[in-house]
């Protein structure tokens, strides 16, 4: 380990470790912060959702938005995967389909950026259970 | 200097920063009760661990009550020491004192000079409304000492003079809560620690938790035996103190009422430890001419500073704190067994008596001299030289057994051989005493000139650790001088290191020396006390015709008759003694 | 550096480490490596969450799945199913008690809802063992700040101005203290932590060691740097094993990174912090003692003044705080004097942590701001009394605190209203009792611990205590009088008043402070010989019931001492003066005949 000799190094070790605590500190205000879930069921996985989840929580961390991308199980959109639900706060939540990493990248810009939907909704008539949750 | 006014029960007081509101009470005549504290001036002993709480008083804005003896004065304190708060008080903490204290007054050996038991009376306690659990101690008897601490109050004063005084470091508060106590390490015996039977604990103790053994019944038996002649030797610390006990002032030299008094009890012949004195600095100052001419005649090996050993509590403390030193002190032995060596050979062959038959009793203002006398290599067969040692203490209470009414009694003289002395034995009693007796006899047979001035006022005094040079008659001789054993350990670690350079050095266990023995009446921590005896000690070798050892008629006569000359192949055999390694290493018993 | 998409964060504590939170992680380790998830999962061993009643507690991150009482067997399940298939385990989950719903997220949890964290701050949060976690989380940047843009009467005007006050038990302003030791002149000076936690059921000051080291070494420095001491001590009990471990290696990683030793940050200011172990002596938390204890002389204390501000250990100016006033400092020092005393009472700012204990449904570690009531913490936070039981009384303070009732429920808990209302806010024990307690006896478990725990260096303490016990046992024997009770009452208000260090002045609280709001009780027992609670043994009596005593000989038969007579199918008798109060009657009795009277 190097030695911190100034208030400067000890600031830029800081902000290179916060990124390790971003996330359990996100997850404390999750209310405040886009929160994308990734259908990481078999199917999903098998039609590359894991990818998609990567791609989403690298390229939402470049451009530095808040955001908490978590997996979630088989959202029963089996024939569209990967499937991912986006919820911007103040908004309803939006599901997409076959969300892959060219698809993910036009829901950061347009959707979770420029606040536009964007082709590929999946129309949903029922609430997640962890949404119900978050709703108490 | 800084100044704070206060009020003390509505008088203004104005005193000097720093000082406790218990000196500032008495200063102007306000006197706050004390059980734990005791401070002794000039021997640097202050005991004020605020433990007792008697002393509390009422600080007008403070929550709670203030321990007097603790507490710094601040300005504008208003102080009540007697608010019927603080009455409730102190007696409410009395009546918890006294109920985990035994009951047994009548019996105890500190029966009517009990700080406890005045404390109690003064307080008016007459009923304690506490009942439960006392705590229970064993007894813990040594050669010296006596430990029965049920009956210890926690003030801690034995732990501090053990420690911090004498640096023996054999008591300490032990266990914790309700159990605790002071004890030696692991509570193991007395006899198994490090004590040096100094007795400075037993001399501080208000209650009867510490004590001498008590050895007047045997003295008494003996006395009724008919087959037994019994005589008796008086330390000279013991008469200047002894008056104490009747009442008189401290100060008063009963040497006459005393030797009346051994004579009523009974003793066949009363003679006086004095002479064995005299006979002490024969052999000892001869021991450090000795050494003193060899140094100078250039030999490396020879120990230099000759250091005294008359003193039983300082032998023990080499003995088991400087073990690898044994053989730097004297060999001499000290006073009493001279004289007990002497009095069971010279003496019984001219009284036609058998040693068996002869019983040798010693007035010590010690108690250390109880396990003196007891040591092994001071008795022949099993016979010892010195029978029985009492205090100064046990004198009285044997004169005050016997119905004798001290102050009447009229003035009688020591028995010969071995009762005359002269001025020099007699300062023995003082710190300093023991040195300059040998510095009168040792510049005579040194220079082969007369002393004309005998006192040597550079030598006395009450300062813990003193040197001077005396003159030599062009040799300059360095004297150091030490009393309480925390003194003496620093010159000791000096002589250690090689740092010492004085050529004699004395010690002497007890502050102010024989004078502040264990075994004298209890000063109850006046110290102006030991002085004014001192005063007494100094008075009465003025007195003296004869103030040099070496022209002790008797003293002439025992070379001359029986001893041949000092440090002489018999005075070697009787006089001289040995030291032994008495590290103790700890023994933890665990059953 | 990898960077994890998911973090599952294992309750390290004490409490939850007895639990076998231990072989929790392994076996989740273990799961996430059969499961090829080594990339993607963090599994944290962190501090305590407080929550210890449900331990050992497992917090999943990002999405804050709060699981409770969960064990080593679970760990495969929790990877399979919540990681994998993203369904969480709901039987893992938290149940709410008033409506039985599983609760996910612990931030919808009563337990949670009132807390504010800043002394614990980072415990249940961070990995202890990794400085790393500490400065991603603001770590040292508080002293740095201190350091580089702070004299030291600046930083502690911001103590001074944040309104902190001692955590100890004392509540003395902590700004003061330091204000003093700084303006005492010595060439060496100390900074003490107080980690000598000692009053029965507290874990606060154990709780922030093991959970967030760092932030008492950084406070420590920073207090260093205020005071112009280069020294500091932790004094902590042998007894707490896992702190000293995660103090040392604390320690360690913090002087390799250099925010502890010679120069930090480059500004020429040296600071050491070395551990003193103390042997469990209740009276070394008095900071006399303590300062004794490290001395190597016996744990007792001293009176004062002199303060350790002015002559503290090897007779040097010394600075003695309690671990969780050191934990609020780089926050305070961070986040500004304002913030800090935003929150609170007037004269009480910032939070308080409480050891939640006793007859309370939520048994844990909690922090709440100043001025919270004691209804609050008991009922909302606490979840009530156990078993539907009726409120009684709740002890602050430890044994030198007191019993309140519920007349002082809706009371603002700061130190002053706590002191007003008979009791003290002490370290941070609270102890809840029910209708089933009986007062006396709670008095009595208070004076026993401190008979037990008095150093006996002064007489109203070493003596007094036990006469206190003596006499409580008296009482709950039956065999004390009316007098007694003034007797009791002075004797309290004596040691109160006289005894020498904090120990002895606040142990009879619980006596009197019992005496005070349950007098009824006292009366019951010394007038009639009854304990309205029905658990003092002594005077208690077994009754058969003649009416509904079929005679089936059952309890004579089981009893142990031949006590109970009676022919068959007759009613039977208990002799009460053979009678020793086992139960084993009534237990047996199948009529309910038997009864305590």
């Amino acid at each position: 380990m190097t030695k911190v000799k100034t208030l400067d190094d000890l600031k830029k070790m800081r902000n290179e470790l916060q990124s390790k605590l971003t996330l359990r500190e996100k997850s404390d205000h999750p209310e405040k912060m886009v929160q994308i879930k990734v259908s990481m069921a078999t199917c999903g996985i098998a039609s590359g959702a894991k990818e998609t989840m990567n791609y989403l929580i690298e390229e939402l961390d470049n451009r530095a938005v808040d955001a908490v991308v978590t997996q979630t199980g088989c959202m029963g959109y089996c024939h569209s995967e990967p499937t991912i639900e986006v919820h911007v706060p103040g908004t309803e939540p939006v599901v997409y389909g076959h969300v892959d990493t060219k698809k993910a990248e036009e829901i950061i810009t347009k959707h979770i950026i420029g606040g536009e939907l964007v082709d590929g909704v999946i129309p949903v008539s029922y609430t997640t259970p962890n949404e119900d949750e978050n709703e108490k | 200097m800084d100044i704070v006014k206060l009020n003390i029960d509505n008088k203004p007081v104005v005193v000097e920063k720093g000082t406790t509101i218990l000196e500032a009470a008495k200063s102007v005549g306000v006197n706050v009760p004390t059980l734990c504290h005791m401070k002794l001036h000039d021997v640097g002993y202050e005991n004020n661990p605020g433990g007792c709480r008697i002393c509390v008083v009422e600080v007008e804005g403070r929550r709670n009550l203030a321990p007097a003896c603790k507490t710094e004065c601040t300005e504008g304190m208003d102080i009540n020491t007697h608010s019927l708060r603080v009455i409730n008080a102190r007696r409410t903490v009395m009546e918890l004192i006294l109920s985990d204290h035994p009951a047994e007054c009548l019996t105890c050996v500190k029966n009517g000079k009990c700080d406890l038991q005045t404390m109690a009376q003064d307080l008016g306690i007459r009923e304690i409304p506490f009942e439960g659990e006392q705590s229970h101690y064993k007894e813990d008897k040594s050669p010296s000492i006596i430990r029965d601490m049920d009956k210890c109050i926690m003030c801690r004063r034995c732990e501090m003079v053990c420690n911090e005084v004498q640096t023996v470091g054999c008591l300490s508060a032990i266990n914790r809560g309700f159990e605790s106590v002071v004890a030696p390490a692991f509570e193991m015996d007395l006899e198994k620690s490090t004590c040096t039977y100094c007795g400075q604990c037993v001399a501080v103790c208000p209650t009867g938790a510490l004590s001498e053994v008590d050895n007047t019944r045997k003295v008494i038996a003996s006395l009724v035996d008919p087959s037994k002649t019994v005589i008796v030797q008086t330390a000279p610390a013991v008469r200047a103190a002894l008056g104490e006990e009747f009442d008189m002032e401290p100060g008063t030299l009963v040497t006459g009422k005393m030797t009346s008094a051994l004579k009523k009890l009974g003793f066949d012949k009363v003679f006086d430890t004095d002479f064995a004195a005299d006979l002490t600095i024969m052999e000892e100052g001869t021991e450090l001419l000795g050494r003193l001419q060899k140094h100078l005649a250039g030999d490396k090996d020879v120990k230099l500073p000759i250091l005294t050993s008359c003193c039983p509590g300082w032998v023990n403390f080499f003995e088991s704190n400087f073990p690898d030193m044994l053989d730097v002190p004297s060999t001499a032995k000290s006073p009493q067994q001279m004289f007990g060596a002497v009095a069971k050979t010279y003496l019984a062959d001219q009284m036609g008596i058998k040693r068996e038959d002869m019983i040798v009793v010693s007035v010590m203002p010690c108690v250390a001299k109880k396990y003196e006398s007891g040591r092994p290599e001071f008795a022949v067969d099993g016979n010892p030289d010195v029978d029985f040692s009492i205090t100064t203490r046990e004198l009285a209470q044997m004169i005050k057994g016997a119905n004798i009414n001290f102050d009447d009694l009229t003035d009688e003289e020591f028995d010969n051989p071995m009762g005359e002395s002269t001025g020099a034995a007699v300062i023995f009693a003082n710190t300093g005493g023991v040195i300059e007796a040998a510095v009168r006899t040792a510049y005579e047979v040194q220079t082969k000139k007369k002393l004309e001035k005998v006192d040597f006022e550079e030598l006395r005094g009450f300062e813990g650790i003193r040197s001077a040079t005396v003159d030599f008659d062009g040799l300059p001789i360095k004297i150091g001088i030490a009393h309480g054993l925390g003194n003496a350990r620093k010159l000791l670690e000096d002589v250690q290191a090689g740092k010492s350079e004085f050529h004699a050095i004395e010690i002497m266990a007890c502050p102010g020396g024989c004078i502040g023995g264990a075994g004298q009446p209890y000063h109850h921590g006046d110290t102006t006390i030991l002085k004014k005896r001192a005063e007494a000690i100094y008075r009465e070798d003025e007195g003296k015709e004869i103030r040099k050892s070496h022209e002790n008629p008797f003293i002439v006569k025992l070379y001359e008759e029986f001893l041949g000359e000092p440090c002489g192949e018999l005075s070697h055999k009787l006089l001289h003694t040995h030291y032994f390694d008495k590290k103790k290493k700890v023994e933890i018993n665990n059953d | 550096m990898a960077k994890y998409n998911n973090h599952i964060l294992v309750c390290g504590g004490t409490g939850c480490r007895a639990s076998q939170s231990e072989e929790i992680v392994e076996n989740l380790k273990q799961a996430v490596s059969d499961n090829s998830l080594e990339n993607e999962i963090q599994v944290v061993r962190t501090g305590c969450f407080g929550f210890c009643e449900k331990g050992p507690i497992v917090k999943m991150i990002p999405d804050n799945t709060f699981y409770v009482q969960v064990t080593p067997e679970d760990a495969g399940e929790i990877i399979s199913e919540h990681i994998v298939k993203g369904r969480k385990v709901e039987r893992l989950l938290f149940t709410d008690p008033e409506n039985n719903e599983h609760i996910a997220d612990s931030k919808h949890m009563g337990f949670y809802k009132k807390q504010i964290r800043i002394a614990l701050r980072n415990c249940g949060f961070i990995n202890p063992e990794n400085i790393d976690e500490y400065i991603a989380r603001d770590g040292y940047a508080a002293l740095g700040k201190v350091l580089s843009e702070m004299t030291p009467e600046e930083a502690i005007k911001e103590i001074k101005d944040s309104g902190l006050r001692g955590r100890g038990g004392g509540g003395f302003p902590t700004g003061l203290k330091w204000e003093i030791t700084h303006n005492v002149e010595g060439d060496e000076k100390y900074v003490v932590c107080n980690a000598d936690e000692g009053d029965p059921g507290a874990f606060m000051d154990r709780s922030i060691l093991e959970g967030d080291p760092h932030s008492v070494l950084e406070a420590m420095a920073i207090c260093g740097y205020c005071i112009g001491g280069s020294n500091g001590l932790i004094y902590i009990r042998a007894e707490y094993p896992l702190a000293i471990e995660r103090l040392k290696i604390a320690i360690e990683q913090a002087r390799e990174l250099g925010v502890i030793g010679k120069d930090i940050f480059g500004t020429g200011f040296d600071f050491d912090v070395e551990l003193r172990y103390g042997a469990g002596a209740f009276v070394c938390g008095e900071e006399t003692s303590l300062i004794h204890s490290m001395e190597g002389l016996r744990g007792e204390p001293t009176v004062k003044p002199p303060f350790p501000s002015v002559s503290g250990y090897k007779g040097k100016p010394t600075n003695v705080n309690n671990v969780e006033t050191f934990a609020n400092i780089p926050v305070i020092i961070n986040n500004g004097a304002k913030w800090f005393s935003s929150i609170g009472t007037e004269k009480s700012k910032g939070t308080k942590v409480f050891a939640l204990a006793g007859k309370i449904n939520n048994v844990g570690l909690i922090e709440v701001p100043m001025g919270i009531t004691l209804r609050e913490v008991i009922f909302d936070i606490g979840g009530g009394i156990k078993d539907g039981k009726k409120f009684k009384a709740v002890q602050t303070g430890g044994p030198s605190g007191g019993c309140l009732t519920e007349k002082h429920l809706d009371i603002p808990i700061d130190y002053d209203n706590l002191i007003a209302s008979g009791s003290m806010m002490g370290s941070g024990g609270m102890i809840v009792m029910d209708e089933d307690d009986c007062m006396v006896s709670v008095a009595k478990f208070y004076l026993d611990f401190t008979v037990e725990e008095s150093c006996g260096k002064c007489a109203p303490c070493r003596i007094g205590n036990k006469r206190l016990y003596e006499m409580l046992d008296k009482i709950t024997k039956g065999n004390a009088t009316e007098d007694d009770l003034g007797i009791l009452r002075n004797l309290a208000n004596v040691i109160k008043d006289t005894s020498l260090c904090g120990l002895g002045q606040t142990s009879p609280n619980p006596v009197l402070s019992t005496m005070d709001n349950f007098a009824d009780e006292y009366l019951a027992h010394v007038k009639d010989a009854k304990c309205p609670a029905g658990q003092c043994k002594d005077l208690m009596e077994y009754v058969i019931n003649p009416e509904t005593c079929v005679g089936c000989t059952l309890c004579s038969r089981v009893c142990p001492v031949d006590a109970i007579s009676g022919d068959k199918k007759q009613p039977h008798e208990i002799d009460t003066t053979v009678c020793i109060k086992c139960g084993a009657c009534m237990e047996k009795c199948k009529f309910n005949a038997i009864s305590i009277q």
